[in-house]
């Protein structure tokens, strides 16, 4: 979707704003979201799922919150939407009647596997689908003119721009249906390079470049 | 591109944007995740215990010292900078580092004519296990927003000034694959050793909003 998440070129921000010698986390509560989302998201949905439910945040709340409020919104939308919690139980803190026998109940990861489950991570890189890529090194490619109302990784800016493949990183799902219900649709996954002129007109220096990965999906030969 | 053009870099911060989280706001905010924490723990969902671990582990055990290891070997160990520019994950694997937002690695290399520099303008990926957690302005709106465009600009906040005769390079981080740049060694560090020289590399250079300096070094 065309939202507010999709702002590389705009310029209406100001300067970066630093702070020196910055904590990892400015308060307890992010903290909290932060290893909440960690080690229940597995539970609930997706990574594609998750970063579609940010971006589906009100748009003023989205650019007037902090990071880790974008995660605990999407969070509890998730919580929701999966039927994991409901509204009134997030409203309240609450929970209203506790359905499934005791035996179902899933039982957390204990603390001890903590370091195990960050190391080994969580590839995106499938073994299935859409094997072959269609383009090599140095092909030109178009980035498709798309304006697809749920979720895309492919960003406004180099929507219908000429760009040339610069390496092909493998066969990995495609975060455009997998954040819709997990529809992985593996396929091959490029990085692309523009020149800046392409993007940004005449004014830009000559030999600047941007590199994006973007799926096969989003790409036509020029 | 004449370096005045009209871009509002100069502007004020804008004061609704993010970070400037009032008290009230805070301590809302406490509440609301303090009430989700019992709900997913009586759903069975997370553990207490096993949340604090993963904040101990982000806290102490990830962060840019593993990302200046790597650097300072591929700065003294050319056989080792170049598999990790062929095959990053492999090479940062051989340091002990990888994971969780790091499963697919890329290094790319700065030089005299070609700076690069890292962003995700959809969200804020960024390569956890060698630089760890992002700082927030490298999830902000104005970094995430105006490097694309105006890539020299943003790096002179920053202090460091590129003519336009250095080619800059933006690698927008759009699916999991994790950059990290791979700084100049700068001159004068030639008697160093590995442990010394990865005590001079920044988090910033690794982004590449900074050079790594060999007098100065820019806090974190």
């Amino acid at each position: 979707m065309n939202g507010p998440h999709d702002m590389g070129g705009m310029t209406c921000y100001g300067p970066v704003e630093r702070e020196e010698n910055e904590s990892l986390f400015h308060a307890r509560w992010e903290k909290r979201v932060f290893a909440m989302t960690m080690l229940s998201l597995g539970g609930i949905a997706n990574l594609d799922e998750f970063r579609h439910a940010i971006e589906r945040m009100d748009p003023v709340h989205y650019l007037s919150s902090s990071y880790y409020e974008h995660w605990l919104a999407a969070l509890e939308t998730l919580a929701v939407e999966k039927g994991v919690l409901t509204s009134e139980e997030i409203a309240s803190g609450t929970l209203q009647n506790e359905t499934g026998k005791p035996g179902e109940k899933p039982s957390p990861l204990p603390p001890e596997v903590v370091a195990t489950v960050v190391r080994r991570g969580a590839s995106a890189e499938r073994d299935t689908g859409r094997l072959t890529p269609l383009f090599k090194p140095g092909d030109h490619v178009v980035a498709r003119t798309i304006n697809p109302t749920g979720h895309t990784r492919m960003p406004r800016y180099v929507r219908g721009k000429a760009g040339v493949i610069d390496r092909v990183h493998g066969t990995f799902l495609y975060p455009d249906t997998n954040a819709h219900g997990g529809d992985e649709q593996p396929q091959p996954l490029y990085s692309v390079c523009f020149a800046a002129q392409t993007l940004w007109g005449p004014d830009t220096p000559r030999r600047d470049r941007l590199y994006i990965d973007l799926w096969e999906d989003h790409l036509k030969s020029a | 591109m004449s370096n005045d053009h009209n871009h509002p870099h100069n502007a004020p911060p804008d004061p609704r944007l993010e970070k400037h989280t009032s008290p009230e706001q805070t301590h809302a905010l406490e509440d609301r995740v303090k009430a989700l924490e019992s709900l997913l723990t009586q759903k069975g969902l997370v553990a207490t215990q096993t949340l604090d671990k993963m904040v101990d582990l982000y806290e102490n055990d990830l962060g840019p010292i593993n990302g200046a290891k790597v650097v300072a070997r591929a700065w003294v160990d050319p056989a080792y900078k170049q598999r990790l520019l062929s095959n990053a994950t492999a090479a940062i694997e051989e340091l002990g580092f990888g994971g969780l937002q790091g499963e697919h690695m890329v290094v790319v290399e700065n030089t005299p004519a070609t700076h690069n520099v890292v962003v995700c303008t959809l969200c804020s990926c960024y390569p956890w296990p060698v630089l760890g957690l992002p700082p927030t302005w490298f999830k902000s709106a104005p970094y995430r927003s105006r490097v694309v465009i105006d890539p020299r600009g943003v790096i002179r906040e920053f202090g460091l000034e590129l003519d336009e005769s250095i080619a800059i390079r933006v690698w927008d981080s759009s699916a999991e694959i994790r950059y990290m740049v791979l700084p100049e060694r700068p001159s004068g560090t030639e008697n160093m050793d590995e442990e010394e020289l990865a005590e001079l590399v920044t988090r910033d250079s690794m982004i590449g909003v900074t050079k790594v300096q060999l007098d100065t070094q820019q806090a974190a």
